[in-house]
C-alpha cells in the first residue's frame, strides 16, 4: 500500500494585500522504501509541503486544497503524528540539537516518549542507535553535548533521533547543504542504506541536482509552487522533457571538463520580465578610462604576490600573555597571481580560505608574512596614504548578498560610496552618471539606483555588489563565495557577468569556493587549501585530472556529479 | 520610480506595515489619540489654559478649594477645582503637563546621545575601549535615580543660594533621569553594534577603505537605531514618572512651580481633608499620560522586532 499520498494539495499564505499561494495543486505518492527527492529553487515550494505534511505551518499558512493521507489516513487525523509516524531532519545540525543536553539524554527522552523503556534500556537503545549511523565509540560519545561533534557527526546525531520513533516516512530538509562536500556524501550514503534497511519513505528536499542523482529513486521538479515535472531519476537527468528541468540542468555547472560560458537557458514563463543581457562594449564608459595612478600594465611580474603569509587567532583569551592559547588560522601561505589571471581557493569550511581574502582585502592585519601588491607591501602600510591608493585598486565581492549592502541606504549611495569616499569623480552630477552606467553593466539598469536593497532578489543585489565593487576601477577583485547563496540558474547569471567583465576589464581575479565544479569553470590554476595551508596549487586541468595530493584527489572525487552524461 | 509613482509621505506612513498595525490595533490608535491631545495641550498651554499659574495678580486665595464645577459648590470658571492657593486646576494641570515632558523629553533625548555614542564606540572597537566604557555602565547601573537625584542636589544645595538652587533644580532632575537611563541605551547600541559590525556590508566599507568614524556614522548607526526608539518611547515614560517621583519628594521641582509630582505632592496633603480632587485628577493625568507612551513603545518593539514580522 501508498505509504503517502499527496493528492492536489494547496497551501496559502493570506497576506495583507494578496494571498500567496506556496503551493499549487500538487498531488504525489510515496512507497516504503523509497526516496522521493523534491528538487527547485528558493521559493519554490518544497519545504512548505514538508511542513504541510507535518502539520507545522507557519500561521497564517494553511492547506486551502488537498489532502494528505498516511497509510490512508488523512494526515489531520492522526493524534501521534508528530514524532511517532513523521520524523523531520533539518538543514542546520548545530541549531537542531539541544546544546545544553547530552547526546544520550536527547536520544533517551525521546525513545521513551514513544516507547515504554526503563532509563537503562533506553540508554542501550541509544547506544544501538549512535552505532547504526556511523558514530565510532557510541559508548563514550552517547555522554558527550553537540558541541563536541562535528557538524558531519552532528547530522548523524540528528538522524539517530529521527529514527528513535521508527518513524514510517522521514522528511529531510536540505540535510546535507550545511555540510562539506566530503561529509556530505557520507550522511547521504547513511541516508540510502537506513532507508532499504527500514522500509522508511523519505521525502527528499533539495535544491542541489547532485545530492538527488546520488539519492533519490524519484524526483519530483517544483517551479513556482507547482510539479513541473515527475518521474524516475534517471529519466529526470537524462531526458528530462520540462523546458524547467532542462534549464535547471543545464545550469548546474560540470565538474567533468571546461566550458567557455554557462549555458544559461532561461526558463520564463509568460508574463515574467525578462532580464536582457548587459551591453559590455565598455569602451566609451567611464570604467575603461584608466585611474591616472595606475601603474603600466606592461609589467610581466605577478600582479599580487603572496609570501608566508600567516595569522593566529584568540581562542582563550588571559590576562598573561602565555596563558592565552591561539590557534593558526592561516600558516605559511605563499602564491602568485598573474596579471588577468583568475586564481581559484578551494577547500572546505574552516580552511582559512575566507581569511586569506580578508587579508588580501585588508580587513585583518596578518601577523606574518608580505602581500605585495604591484611590487609594494601592501601588509606593512597600515592606515599610510600610499597604502589608500592602492586598497583602492583591491576590491571584494562577498558571499551573503543580503547582508553585504546597507539595509538603510539606497542602491545609487551604496554604489557610490567608494567614488565619494576615494573623490574619484568631480560633481554630484558625475557620480549619478558613473552610477548610472555602472549599474547598467552589471544588468540592473540606472533606474534599479532610487530602490533600497531589500527590494532585489539575492542574484540582484549581487549585482549591486559587483558594481560597488567595480566602482573604484579596481585591478584586482577578490570573490570570496560569490554564488553559493544562489539558486543555480542565478549562479550561472552571475558567473557569467564576472567572466565577461573580467575580459571586457582585464581584471586579475582571487576566486574562492568550495564548489569545485563552478571552481573548473571559472579559473586558470587552482590553489587546495587545507587547515590553513596550501596544501596543492596547479593549473586547474592538471588539478583536476591528475591531483597530485590526496587531499585534492579526495575532494576530487567526492565532486557530486549528475552521472555520465 | 518617477516622484509622482511616490505616494506623499502620510499616505506611505499609512500603508506600511507600522501604519498597518497601528491601524489594527485600537489600544494604540486610543494612546496615540490620547498622547498627542494631552502633549499638544500641554504645549500649547500658555494659549488655552483659562489661567496663568505663574501670574500671581490672578491668584486669589479666596478662591482656595473650590471642588470641580460639576460638584456642589463648583465654580463653572474653575473646571477641575482649585487648590489651596486659589490656583485653577485645569491651568496648572496643563502647565505642569508641559514641565514633565519637558523634562522627560530632554533627559531621554540626552540619555540617547550619550548611550549610543558610547555603545558604538564600545561595541565597534571591543577591547579596553569596550571594558572600560562598559564597567562604567555598569557601576552606574547600580546606583537608583533617586540616588543619583539625591547625591546631585545635595552636592548642588552645598554650594548654591537657595534661590539659584531652586533655579537649578529642573537641571538635577533631568542629569539625574539622563544619567539613570543612558547605560540602557548604551547596552542595547552595544550589542547590537557588534552584531552589526561583522556583518559583511561593514566590511564592504572596509574595503572601500572608509575610516571608522564614517562606518559608525553611515552603516552602523542607521541599523542600531531600531531598538534604541523603542527604548527611548518606552524610557520617555519612565523619565516622567522619574520626574514625578522626585518632585513628590521634593527634590526636583519647587513646590511654586507646578509639574505633574508637584501638584501630586500637594494633593496628597489634602487627601485626608476631602479635597481629592486636588489628587485625582493630576494623578490620573501621570497615569494616562506615562501609560500611553508604554503603549505606543510597545507598539513599536512589535513592528521593529523583526521576529514578530
Amino acid at each position: 500500500m501508498t505509504l503517502l499520498s499527496i493528492q492536489n494539495l494547496t497551501v496559502e499564505y493570506p497576506g495583507r494585500k494578496a494571498t500567496f499561494t506556496a503551493v499549487r495543486d500538487v498531488t504525489l505518492t510515496l512507497e516504503r522504501g523509497e526516496i522521493l527527492g523534491l528538487v527547485g529553487e528558493s521559493g519554490a515550494g518544497k519545504s512548505t509541503i514538508g511542513t504541510a505534511i507535518m502539520g507545522l505551518l507557519d500561521r497564517p499558512g494553511h492547506v486551502a486544497g488537498g489532502r494528505i493521507l498516511l497509510d490512508g489516513t488523512d494526515t489531520t487525523s492522526i493524534p501521534d503524528l508528530l514524532g511517532a509516524r513523521v520524523s523531520m531532519i533539518f538543514q542546520d545540525p548545530l541549531t537542531s540539537l539541544n546544546p545544553l543536553y547530552t547526546v544520550g539524554q536527547q536520544l533517551v527522552e525521546t525513545l521513551r516518549t514513544h516507547h515504554r523503556l526503563t532509563p537503562p534500556e533506553a540508554r542501550g537503545k541509544a547506544v544501538d542507535l549512535l552505532d547504526q549511523v556511523g558514530i565510532r565509540e557510541p559508548e563514550t560519545r552517547v555522554d558527550q553535548y553537540p558541541h563536541q561533534f562535528s557538524g558531519g557527526m552532528r547530522q548523524r546525531v540528528v538522524i539517530a533521533l529521527a529514527l528513535c520513533s521508527d518513524p514510517d516516512l522521514i522528511i529531510a530538509d536540505e540535510p546535507t547543504t550545511a555540510l562539506d562536500v566530503s561529509v556530505q556524501a557520507q550522511i547521504l550514503d547513511l541516508l540510502c542504506n537506513l532507508v532499504k534497511e527500514r522500509g522508511v519513505g523519505v521525502i527528499l528536499v533539495t535544491h542541489d541536482m547532485g545530492v538527488i542523482a546520488q539519492t533519490a529513486d524519484r524526483v519530483a521538479v517544483m517551479y513556482h509552487g507547482e510539479v513541473v515535472e515527475e518521474g524516475p531519476t534517471q529519466q529526470i537527468i537524462h531526458a528530462p522533457r520540462h523546458a524547467y528541468t532542462q534549464s535547471l540542468l543545464a545550469a548546474v555547472p560540470r565538474g567533468d571538463r571546461k566550458l567557455d560560458r554557462f549555458p544559461s537557458l532561461s526558463y520564463a514563463p509568460i508574463g515574467a520580465d525578462v532580464q536582457t543581457a548587459p551591453d559590455l562594449s565598455l569602451t566609451s564608459t567611464w570604467l575603461r578610462s584608466k585611474a591616472p595612478d595606475v601603474g603600466t600594465g606592461a609589467s610581466t611580474k605577478p600582479l599580487l604576490s603572496v609570501k608566508g603569509l600567516g595569522i593566529r587567532f584568540l581562542t582563550k583569551n588571559a590576562i598573561l600573555p602565555r596563558n592565552r592559547r591561539y590557534v593558526d588560522a592561516v600558516k605559511g601561505v605563499t602564491f602568485d597571481i598573474a596579471r588577468g589571471e583568475v586564481l581559484g581557493l578551494v577547500g572546505e569550511s574552516g580552511s582559512g580560505k575566507s581569511t586569506v581574502a580578508r587579508m588580501i582585502a585588508g580587513i585583518h592585519p596578518p601577523d606574518t608574512g608580505q602581500i605585495l601588491f604591484d611590487g609594494q607591501d601592501i601588509a606593512a602600510r597600515q592606515g599610510s596614504h600610499d597604502r589608500q591608493a592602492l586598497r583602492r585598486q583591491i576590491q571584494m565581492i562577498f558571499q551573503d548578498p543580503f547582508s553585504s549592502l546597507n539595509p538603510r541606504m539606497r542602491v545609487r549611495d551604496i554604489v557610490a560610496e567608494p567614488i565619494h569616499h576615494n573623490r574619484l569623480a568631480g560633481s554630484g552630477a558625475e557620480t549619478q552618471k558613473i552610477v548610472g552606467d555602472l549599474l547598467t553593466i552589471v544588468g540592473l539598469g540606472a533606474a534599479a539606483g532610487d530602490r533600497f536593497p531589500h527590494e532585489f532578489s539575492g542574484g540582484q543585489r549581487q549585482r549591486i555588489s559587483i558594481a560597488r565593487a567595480l566602482a573604484t576601477r579596481p585591478r584586482f577583485l577578490i570573490c570570496d563565495e560569490p554564488t553559493s547563496a544562489l539558486d543555480v540558474s542565478i549562479q550561472a547569471q552571475i558567473l557569467n557577468l564576472l567572466k565577461d567583465l573580467r575580459d571586457a576589464l582585464d581584471l586579475t581575479v582571487l576566486f574562492i569556493s568550495h564548489d569545485l565544479p563552478v571552481v573548473r569553470q571559472m579559473c586558470d590554476r587552482v590553489a587546495v587549501m587545507q587547515k590553513g595551508q596550501i596544501c596543492e596549487l596547479s593549473e586547474t586541468e592538471r588539478l583536476f585530472e591528475t591531483p597530485q595530493n590526496a587531499y585534492t584527489q579526495e575532494l576530487i572525487d567526492l565532486m557530486p556529479s549528475l552521472g555520465p552524461a | 520610480m518617477t516622484p509622482e509613482q511616490r505616494p506623499n509621505l502620510f499616505l506611505r506612513a499609512y500603508d506600511s506595515d507600522a501604519g498597518y498595525k497601528f491601524r489594527r490595533s485600537p489600544l494604540t490608535v486610543l494612546a496615540g489619540l490620547i498622547l498627542v491631545l494631552m502633549i499638544g495641550a500641554a504645549m500649547l498651554a500658555p494659549w488655552i489654559a483659562p489661567f496663568d499659574p505663574f501670574d500671581k495678580a490672578s491668584i486669589d486665595l479666596f478662591n482656595a478649594l473650590i471642588p470641580p464645577a460639576w460638584q456642589s459648590g463648583g465654580d463653572p470658571a474653575f473646571l477641575l477645582g482649585t487648590d489651596d492657593q486659589g490656583r485653577d486646576l485645569f491651568s496648572t494641570i496643563l502647565y505642569g503637563t508641559r514641565t514633565s515632558v519637558f523634562v522627560g523629553a530632554i533627559s531621554v533625548a540626552l540619555a540617547v546621545c550619550a548611550g549610543v555614542t558610547f555603545g558604538l564606540i564600545a561595541g565597534y572597537f571591543g577591547g579596553l575601549v569596550d571594558a572600560v566604557i562598559m564597567r562604567i555602565v555598569d557601576i552606574q547601573m547600580t546606583f537608583p535615580a533617586i540616588m543619583v537625584a539625591l547625591l546631585i542636589d545635595g552636592v548642588t544645595r552645598s554650594f548654591m543660594t537657595r534661590d539659584q538652587h531652586s533655579e537649578m533644580a529642573i537641571v538635577v532632575i533631568i542629569i539625574a533621569m539622563a544619567l539613570s537611563i543612558w547605560p540602557q541605551v548604551a547596552r542595547t547600541v552595544r550589542a547590537s553594534t557588534m552584531v552589526e559590525k561583522s556583518r559583511e556590508y561593514v566590511l564592504a566599507a572596509q574595503v572601500i577603505g572608509r575610516g571608522s568614524g564614517a562606518i559608525l556614522a553611515r552603516h552602523i548607526l542607521p541599523n542600531v537605531m531600531g531598538p534604541v526608539l523603542v527604548i527611548a518611547t518606552i524610557n520617555l515614560g519612565v523619565a516622567i514618572l522619574g520626574e514625578a517621583t522626585l518632585s513628590f519628594l521634593g527634590l526636583g521641582i519647587p513646590a511654586g512651580e507646578p509639574s505633574l509630582g508637584t501638584l501630586i505632592r500637594i494633593g496628597n496633603d489634602f487627601i485626608f481633608s476631602g479635597e481629592r480632587w486636588m489628587l485625582i485628577y493630576p494623578g490620573l493625568t501621570l497615569a494616562l499620560l506615562v501609560l500611553s507612551v508604554n503603549l505606543l513603545g510597545d507598539w513599536l518593539r512589535d513592528v521593529l522586532d523583526p521576529k514578530l514580522r
